[in-house]
């Protein structure tokens, strides 16, 4: 991936050096129309695409905000509630991600989304320790988070 | 246009004021530390965000003025306040505060790493 975007800014000021015109715009041209080469001969890099990684971060942007926002209504729902009737409790969520990164950003993400807080982490990264504020059902909540942020996470670092 | 960007920034300022208010209440009210937690530190991130972006754009709309740090401020509370909250939570229970006695499970007291720090205090 890196080399691939050190190919695309070397095409960027090629192209700013052949049109002779040493613009910002100049470059972003080139940069445009290094993407179009990179994309033509995507299939003789061993790494994938770079595009369709960032496209994939931006995809876990938004479905971070989504949840952010629909967990924050289910937080308010329990605060406001004139009965203290929720079940609180550390249940535990093992995870199939295996980098260091990956699973720091899967568990900020289920510590920034509200009622979900990573409590600890097992000693050989396979289980986190997950303390919510209202538990329905632990088996529900885990497949919520496999379907969406593990799954978001896995299409960045495929 | 100005009075479309004058009701936006009503809606996420007073959006943000009621968050926090909201979370200074659960702070009050909920029974134990982890519960608390959620409230502090969670609900306190959308409200803050929340007034950020409408200050950003109010001053963007009346001076015509964008303050880049104000972004990174968000930047920087999405990035401290999950550390925060799970340090604040993982020193309470290594320090062996009870959760609330309505708690309905707790799979980190029979994990096997727990189980042997705890043995080694003994």
């Amino acid at each position: 991936m890196a080399f691939q975007i050190l190919l695309n800014v070397f095409l960027g000021f090629m192209w700013m050096f052949l049109t002779g015109s040493y613009e910002p715009v100049a470059f972003l041209k080139g940069y445009l129309f290094g993407l179009l080469i990179i994309f033509t001969f995507r299939r003789f890099f061993d790494s994938r695409f770079y595009l369709l990684r960032v496209v994939a971060v931006i995809n876990l942007l938004f479905i971070f905000i989504k949840e952010l926002i629909l967990a924050n209504i289910g937080v308010l729902k329990v605060l406001l509630k004139p009965k203290l009737d929720m079940r609180p409790g550390i249940f535990a969520y093992p995870t199939v991600l295996k980098e260091d990164w990956e699973i720091m950003v899967l568990s900020n993400l289920i510590t920034l989304t509200p009622g979900t807080l990573v409590v600890d982490v097992s000693p050989d990264n396979k289980i986190l320790y997950i303390h919510a504020i209202d538990i329905d059902d632990a088996k529900e909540t885990i497949d919520s988070i496999k379907n969406t942020f593990e799954k978001a996470i896995m299409e960045v670092s495929r | 246009m100005n009075e479309i960007a004058n009701i936006a920034i009503i809606v996420l300022i007073i959006i943000g004021a009621f968050l926090s208010l909201v979370a200074a209440y659960g702070v009050i009210r909920l029974p134990d530390i982890y519960t608390r937690n959620h409230a502090a530190s969670k609900s306190a991130t959308l409200g803050v965000m929340s007034i950020l972006l409408g200050t950003l754009l109010f001053f963007y709309v009346k001076d015509g003025f964008f303050n880049s740090r104000v972004l990174l401020g968000i930047v920087f509370i999405f990035m401290t306040s999950p550390v925060a909250g799970h340090l604040i939570a993982r020193a309470a229970y290594n320090s062996g505060v009870k959760l609330w006695d309505k708690s309905v499970q707790d799979d980190l007291k029979n994990a096997p790493h727990m189980k042997k720090s705890a043995s080694k205090d003994q």
